[in-house]
């Protein structure tokens, strides 16, 4: 079906990253919130603050960081296509290119990045001790 | 049945975008409040990308990443002023930037008077206190905690 003209956030690409930003904003903010609360455990004791550091060191959690980190950078990708569709002249006529381009970038940085954040979970749980 | 009159017609059509108005905002209240968070939404935004992402690739990737990370590592940062003022920055940036993003989001989808009015004093209020502690934590941090 196709959308009516000129509604850049009904249906396809327009609509679904304007979902996927929101979605990505949220669950950032809740990260924001636990993670400023973790954190002034430094304020505690040392011991404290290692023992809640080791859990982001567990393979589960290390997992949920490669999640982060790729919601973080799409909606850090998504909002700069954002203000150029607000700023730029022709910024509404590529919307859509521009959320390939996102896409694109998004996959082209998380497949080195899980690799080099997951390296050593995975060296941990299948690895030889070297 | 009941005329509808001209003005009460004019609330019911949504204006075409970039219509000219004397206040862009829709509150009535007098103030340009929305104009000012849209704006501060694309400044923080733009900000937050070297803030945020800069952040995410010193502690997650470069060097060891989140094994390297304990109560050591971080005394080490904050012993610098130029990470203290990083961290200060991304912690009210990303705090009121995502503050405001909820704000917007409580008021599309909490349609009763009440739910919408709660649910943004118990945003604001768990704001208020993540950036207390968050500041607190950045400015009073004691490095010989370790002894
Ligand atoms: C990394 C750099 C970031 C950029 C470039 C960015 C950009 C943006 C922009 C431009 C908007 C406004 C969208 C609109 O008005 O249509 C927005 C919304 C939002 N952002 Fe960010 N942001 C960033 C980081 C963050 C962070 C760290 C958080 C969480 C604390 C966050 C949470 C949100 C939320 C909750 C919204 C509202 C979404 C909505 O209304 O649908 N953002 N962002």
């Amino acid at each position: 079906m196709q959308a009516p003209a000129g509604t850049l956030y009904r249906g396809r690409e327009g609509m679904w990253s304007w979902v996927a930003h929101r979605v990505t904003g949220v669950l950032i903010f809740f990260f924001l919130f636990a993670h400023v609360l973790d954190t002034a455990l430094v304020r505690v004791s040392p011991d404290s603050y290692n023992r809640i550091m080791d859990t982001y060191k567990t393979p589960l959690v290390n997992l949920m960081e490669v999640g982060l980190v790729g919601a973080v950078l799409f909606h850090a990708l998504n909002g700069i296509r954002v203000m150029l569709i607000d700023f730029w002249a022709k910024g509404t006529r590529y919307q859509k290119q521009m959320t390939y381009v996102v896409v694109a970038v998004l996959l082209l940085v998380m497949v080195p990045a899980t690799y080099r954040m997951t390296a050593h979970t995975f060296a941990a749980l299948f690895g030889s001790t070297t | 049945m009941t005329a509808v009159t001209e003005t009460q017609q004019d609330r019911l059509v949504i204006e075409a975008p970039r219509t000219r108005k004397k206040r862009p905002s829709q509150s009535g209240r007098g103030t340009n409040f929305e104009m000012y968070a849209w704006i501060f939404m694309r400044m923080s935004g733009l900000l937050l990308v070297f803030l945020v992402l800069g952040h995410l690739s010193i502690m997650l990737l470069l060097d060891g990443g989140v094994q390297r990370i304990n109560f050591g590592f971080v005394a080490g940062r904050w012993a610098s002023p130029f990470w203290r003022t990083w961290d200060l920055m991304q912690l009210w940036l990303a705090q009121l930037h995502g503050t405001n993003g909820l704000r917007v989001i409580i008021n599309d989808y909490a349609e009763r008077d009440g739910t919408r009015f709660w649910l943004k004093m118990l945003l604001y209020t768990s704001s208020f206190l993540v950036l207390v502690l968050g500041t607190l934590v950045i400015f009073t941090f004691d490095p010989d905690l370790a002894g």
